[in-house]
């Protein structure tokens, strides 16, 4: 059998370690080999004529300490054993010394390790680890501002962006079990290559935290699938840009917003996911306003639009479930909205006249006499749902419905018709005609109670090519 | 001189070391060979037609390239084409 070796790591702060310090004292004379660090003084333990200074916490971070005092037992340089706070049994059956402590109580917990402070392992990670950043550095001279000299570069959306410092980019990346340097695809319109560094680093500067990463990282392959048509959005003379609907338990864990204003500001993670996206075709695709993106006018949600979808009712059945996704999945579905409108109606109190009153103002999306040319997603407040839920109806229902009151004679439609030029081919005129290709609506839930009004988000023109353009979905992994 | 050391890294592709410069537009058309690429939207042919006719008019060499979709960009083998035949080339937009 190898010859035993041991290392301790302790430190002062711990009323457990000063406990057990007669007892490494006792330890270090007795052994030929023990190697026993301190985290915060090398004066400690007295009892064992102190200890190696381990304050830089390199040992403690190698040996992978969690909490102080730790014992381990090597042998041939390998760790066979550990034992963490004070358990004399544990310690008797390590060290091989049967009353070793034996005026000490039985067992006593240990303190947290220096090690795991808040933003400490990922400050070690860089310092000790393999972790090593591979995206150019940018110094920031002394007499500037960090948040300027982001703005200088043309980093921003044109709000303040977090400063993305390697603690904080490790901090990002500890959110996600992906490597830095996986390749997530082609960003346009630059098809630059956007790994899963470059993602985290854009994910600090919008706002993420670290749980918000994988979240992003699925927004971002999604963007990136071919039948979205990322590059033709960016482009567009339209107004619209992605618009992220997440489902799924991880909505609850990193607190996302399907309530009280999910459509509009104060949530973060709401707020930063959809910008990071964004931040992401700015910066690595290089998609910028006034230059590759032609967008008219654009719209507000081009800084970032992403919600959750309200799930609290059992009898529903969410968006990605209805997109075949399985029940329990988290995922992010990306559609190009082009902003959002609001609809009232007060009056309605079955589904039939509610179906027809919203219909109504979804019909005007794009243009009231164009049809099949955008999509639109619906989002259905609670209490217009409740009308709904009431008369027995569901998702499919509810589609339903909508569908056949979004069917208008041709006539009322076609160019000229209403003395207004603009409208559908003269040819459809005998043609009831459906405003949206077959899948082109989508119904989610979100809001607060308290009003008989929904929303509608118009969609981009370009769905009119409904083969090409499409919305997509994608799991969130880890 | 940087703040105690205060370093952000870069979020961008890195490829932007230098601005690339436009290409300066050829002196003289004369003997320039003109591609049209239509973006296959609405009438962009329309728009085209009349550009082709005009250049004609004057003379000058056009060659006609198309987009599948206005939605994406072009494939590869249509700007090698372009590149390979063309030293002008007007793309084609219109609504």
């Amino acid at each position: 059998m190898a010859r035993a070796e041991f290392v301790a790591v302790v430190k002062r702060e711990c009323e457990t370690c000063k406990m057990v310090g007669a007892v490494l004292g006792t330890l270090k004379r007795n052994t030929a080999g023990l190697a026993l660090y301190c985290q915060d003084d090398p004066a400690f333990p007295e009892e064992a004529g102190g200890a190696l200074d381990d304050r830089s916490l390199e040992q403690s971070w190698k040996h992978r300490v969690d909490i102080v005092p730790t014992l381990i037992r090597m042998e041939g340089g390998r760790e066979v054993a550990r034992t963490e706070g004070w358990n004399r049994a544990d310690w008797a059956r390590l060290t091989g010394i049967a009353d070793i402590g034996k005026d000490l109580p039985p067992a006593r917990p240990g303190c947290g390790s220096i090690t795991m402070d808040p933003g400490m392992p990922e400050r070690l990670a860089l310092k000790f680890g393999d972790l090593k950043l591979a995206s150019r550095p940018i110094g920031v001279g002394e007499l500037e501002d960090p948040h300027e000299v982001a703005y200088e570069r043309g980093w921003s959306d044109g709000l303040p962006v977090i400063p993305p410092t390697d603690l904080r980019i490790a901090r990002m990346l500890g959110g996600t079990t992906r490597k830095p340097a996986e390749i997530l695809g082609l960003i346009p319109p630059n098809l630059a290559e956007c790994t899963v560094e470059k993602a985290a680093i854009n994910a600090v500067m919008a706002g993420c935290r670290p749980e918000y990463f994988p979240v992003v990282l699925a927004t971002i392959e999604a963007a990136l699938k071919p039948e979205f048509s990322m590059h033709g959005l960016l482009a567009t003379l339209w107004f619209s840009g992605p618009v992220v609907i997440v489902n799924g338990p991880v909505t609850r864990r990193i607190g996302m917003n399907w309530a009280g204003n999910a459509l509009g500001q104060g949530n973060r993670a709401n707020a930063s996911i959809g910008r990071a996206l964004q931040l992401v075709i700015r910066n690595v695709g290089g998609g910028r306003p006034q230059e590759i993106d032609r967008s008219i006018l654009g719209n507000p949600g081009k800084y970032t639009f992403c919600f959750a979808e309200d799930e609290t009712d059992p009898d529903w059945v969410p968006l990605n479930l209805a997109r075949g996704h399985a029940c329990g999945s988290s995922t992010v579905t990306l559609f190009h909205g082009d902003g959002v409108h609001g609809v009232c109606d007060q009056r309605s109190r079955d589904p039939e006249s509610l179906s027809r009153s919203l219909a109504l103002t979804l019909w005007s999306v794009c243009h009231p006499k164009l049809a099949q040319w955008s999509h639109a997603i619906l989002v259905l407040s609670p209490d217009h749902y409740a009308i709904y839920k009431q008369a027995g109806w569901g998702r499919q229902e509810i589609e339903a419905g909508l569908w056949q009151a979004l069917k208008r004679p041709g006539r009322d439609l076609i160019q000229g018709a209403g003395g207004v030029p603009e409208g559908i081919d003269p040819s459809r005129a005998g043609e009831l005609v459906d405003k949206f290709h077959p899948g082109g609506l989508l119904v989610v839930r979100a809001g607060a109670i308290g009003g008989l009004f929904s929303a509608v988000i118009g969609g981009w023109t370009a769905q009119r090519r409904a083969s090409e353009v499409q919305v997509v979905s994608q799991e969130i992994g880890t | 001189m940087t703040q105690e050391g205060y370093v952000m890294r870069d979020p961008t592709a890195e490829t932007a070391a230098a601005q690339r410069e436009r290409l300066a537009p050829p002196p003289d058309l004369g003997k320039a060979t003109i591609g049209l690429l239509c973006i296959s939207k609405e009438r962009s042919e329309e728009f085209l037609d009349t550009l082709a006719e005009r250049l004609g008019e004057r003379g000058l060499e056009v060659l006609r390239f198309a987009k599948p979709t206005h939605t994406k960009p072009a494939p590869e083998a249509v700007l090698a084409d372009i590149v390979e035949r063309c030293d002008v080339v007007v793309e084609g937009l219109a609504d």
